[in-house]
C-alpha cells in the first residue's frame, strides 16, 4: 500500500502551480510536504483527490490510477481529502456534518461505532453535537473535518494546512491527535503544512516544495537539523 | 365572512403558488439555475394526468402518473441539458447564463411538443371533489371542498418535504450538495446524482400544482405560465434559498391577491402580484427568510 507520484504537472489558471514532482508515500508513513504560500501544497491535494485535473504526470494508491477520477469513488478506496478553510459545511449542525462523512458507508453498524471513537477522540464535538458548524472555533473545525474523514474508515489521509490560522496551543493538540491517529490506525498521512516546525515534529519524512518544484526530501529529523534548508525554506 | 372566505381562497391559491415556489427553490438551491422549464415540465406532467383521467376518470391515478412523468422530466432535464452545459462551460459570465437560457429554450421547446400532441384547444377535467362553496346557513362562501383538498394536499407536501429534509441522509446530501457542493463531495456523496434527484422531486412537485390547478383554470399548452411567474413571486418573497420561505411567500401572495382582488379591482389580477412583491421587498430587501448578505455558495 503505497501512495506514488511521478513526474507530476499541474496548471493553475496561466502559471504552472507544480512542475515534474515525484515523491511516494509508504503505507503507515506520515509524510510532511513543507512549502511557503504559493509553493503547490493545495493544488497538489487538490490533484490527488481529483478536485482538479493534471496536465501531465501520474499518481496511483496501492497501484491504482487516482488521477481525473471523481473525488466521491477515491473517498470509497479510502482516500480521505480534509481540504484547508472551509472544511466543513457551515450551515449544518455537527451531528449533520459527521453523520455526512458515513451516508455513502453500507455498514451502518460500523458508521456508529466509528462516530463513537471520533467523539471519544474530541470530546468537545459531543458538547457541540446540534450546533450549527459555523458556531465552532478554529480548532473545533478542524476537529469536525478531520473526524468527518475519519468515520470513512480512511487508508490514505490528505490534509491541508490542518494549523493554518490556529492559535498555538490548538495547533499542538491537532497534530498531537493527527500523529495518534496515524500509530492508532495505521493511516497513511500526507501532511501538507507550512508550520514546518509543527509538521515534521510529527512526520517521518519530509519533503520541500518551492515554486511546485521539489526542493529537498530527507528524514523529518534531517531537515529540522539542517542549517542551510531551515534558513532558506523553513522560517527559523 | 367576506373577509374570512377571501382569506381562505387566498390560502387556497396560495397552496397551489407554493408548490410551485417549492419546486422552484428546490432546483435553485441545489443547481443554481432559475428553472422557466419548470412551467413545461409541469405542463406536459398535467397533460399525461389529462390523458389518465379521461380514459379512467380516476383523478388519484393521474396524480401519482403526473407525479411520475414530471420527476422523470425533471431528471432528464438535468442530465440531458444541465450537465452538459456546465461541463461545458468552466467558467465566466456565460456559465451563469447559459443553464437559465437553456431553460427558457426547454421551455418552448416542451410548449410546442404538447402543441403537436394534444393541439391548442382548450382541455377541461373535473376536479375529484364538489368545487361549489361550502354553505353556512343561507351563505355561500366561494371556498369549496376542492380548495380544502388543494390545502391538505400542499401542507402533506411540505410535511413530506421537512420530513425528507430534516431526517432522512437523502435530505441531508441535499443541503450539504446545496451549500457545499466540493466539501460534500469530498465527503462521499454522489453529489451529481442528488441534484439529479432535487430536480426529479422539484417536478413531481411543479406536477402536483399543475393538476391541482387545471380544474379551476383550463389546459392549454400555455395555461401554467402565469402560475410560474407567480411561483416565482413567492419564492422571491420567501427569500429564494429557504423551502419554508417558498411557503410563507405563497401563502402571502395567494392572500395578497385575493385581498387586492376582493376589495381594490379584479382588473388588478397580474399587477397585483408585482405589488406584493414590491411592497414585500420594500420592507425585507432579502425576502422574508432570506439572510441579508445572501449564502456564500
Amino acid at each position: 500500500m503505497s501512495l506514488e507520484v511521478k513526474n507530476l504537472f499541474v496548471r493553475h489558471e496561466s502559471i504552472e502551480a507544480i512542475h515534474d514532482l515525484s515523491f511516494s508515500v509508504q503505507s503507515g508513513e506520515l509524510v510532511a510536504i513543507i512549502g511557503a504560500n504559493g509553493a503547490g501544497k493545495t493544488t497538489l491535494l487538490r490533484t490527488l483527490s481529483s478536485l482538479k485535473s493534471p496536465a501531465g504526470g501520474s499518481a496511483s494508491w496501492n497501484g491504482r490510477d487516482i488521477l481525473n477520477k471523481k473525488p466521491e469513488d477515491l473517498v470509497r478506496q479510502g482516500i480521505l481529502h480534509v481540504s484547508d478553510g472551509k472544511t466543513v459545511i457551515p450551515e449544518l449542525t455537527v451531528k449533520e456534518n459527521l453523520s455526512l462523512g458515513g451516508l455513502w458507508r453500507k455498514d451502518k453498524q460500523d458508521v456508529a461505532h466509528a462516530t463513537n471513537e471520533v467523539l471519544e477522540l474530541f470530546p468537545i464535538l459531543s458538547e457541540r453535537a446540534s450546533q450549527r458548524a459555523d458556531t465552532l472555533s478554529g480548532g473545533e473545525r478542524q476537529m469536525l473535518a478531520i473526524g468527518r474523514a475519519l468515520i470513512a474508515r480512511p487508508k490514505l489521509l490528505l490534509l491541508d494546512e490542518p494549523s493554518l490560522g490556529l492559535a498555538p496551543l490548538i495547533i499542538d493538540q491537532i497534530f498531537t491527535a493527527i500523529n495518534e491517529l496515524r500509530n492508532r490506525l495505521g493511516l497513511t498521512v500526507l501532511l501538507v503544512e507550512q508550520n514546518a516546525m509543527g509538521a515534521l515534529g510529527i512526520a517521518d519524512r519530509g519533503i520541500i516544495i518551492n515554486l511546485g518544484k521539489l526542493v529537498a526530501e530527507a528524514k523529518a529529523k534531517d531537515l529540522i537539523n539542517d542549517p542551510g534548508l531551515s534558513a532558506a525554506y523553513l522560517g527559523f | 365572512m367576506r373577509l374570512l372566505s377571501t382569506l381562505l381562497i387566498g390560502i387556497s391559491s396560495g397552496s397551489i403558488y407554493a408548490l410551485m415556489a417549492l419546486a422552484l427553490v428546490l432546483v435553485w438551491r441545489s443547481t443554481r439555475v432559475v428553472n422557466f422549464a419548470q412551467a413545461g415540465q409541469a405542463i406536459a406532467s398535467t397533460y399525461l394526468g389529462y390523458v389518465v383521467i379521461t380514459h379512467t376518470n380516476n383523478y388519484w391515478l393521474a396524480l401519482p402518473v403526473a407525479m411520475i412523468a414530471g420527476a422523470l422530466i425533471g431528471a432528464l432535464s438535468d442530465i440531458l441539458l444541465i450537465r452538459p452545459l456546465n461541463r461545458r462551460i468552466a467558467s465566466g459570465p456565460v456559465k451563469e447564463i447559459a443553464p437559465v437560457i437553456a431553460t427558457l429554450g426547454l421551455l418552448g421547446l416542451i410548449r410546442s411538443l404538447v402543441g403537436v400532441i394534444w393541439g391548442g384547444d382548450l382541455k377541461q377535467y373535473k376536479a375529484p371533489v364538489s368545487i361549489n362553496g361550502f354553505t353556512f346557513g343561507h351563505t355561500t362562501i366561494p371556498f369549496s371542498r376542492f380548495n380544502l383538498l388543494i390545502v391538505f394536499t400542499a401542507v402533506a407536501v411540505m410535511a413530506i418535504f421537512a420530513f425528507i429534509f430534516q431526517r432522512t441522509g437523502l435530505g441531508l446530501a441535499l443541503r450539504a450538495s446545496a451549500f457545499q457542493p466540493e466539501i460534500a463531495r469530498l465527503a462521499g456523496v454522489r453529489v451529481d446524482l442528488v441534484r439529479t434527484v432535487g430536480w426529479a422531486i422539484a417536478g413531481a412537485t411543479g406536477a402536483i400544482a399543475g393538476v391541482l390547478i387545471t380544474p379551476s383554470t383550463s389546459l392549454s399548452p400555455n395555461s401554467l405560465d402565469l402560475l410560474l411567474v407567480l411561483g416565482f413571486v413567492s419564492a422571491v418573497i420567501g427569500g429564494l434559498e429557504s423551502l419554508i420561505g417558498a411557503a410563507i411567500g405563497g401563502a402571502i401572495l395567494g392572500i395578497g391577491l385575493a385581498l387586492i382582488l376582493e376589495y381594490v379591482s379584479t382588473s388588478l389580477a397580474f399587477p397585483a402580484a408585482f405589488i406584493v412583491l414590491m411592497l414585500v421587498l420594500i420592507v425585507k430587501p432579502s425576502g422574508i427568510l432570506g439572510s441579508k448578505a445572501g449564502r456564500d455558495a
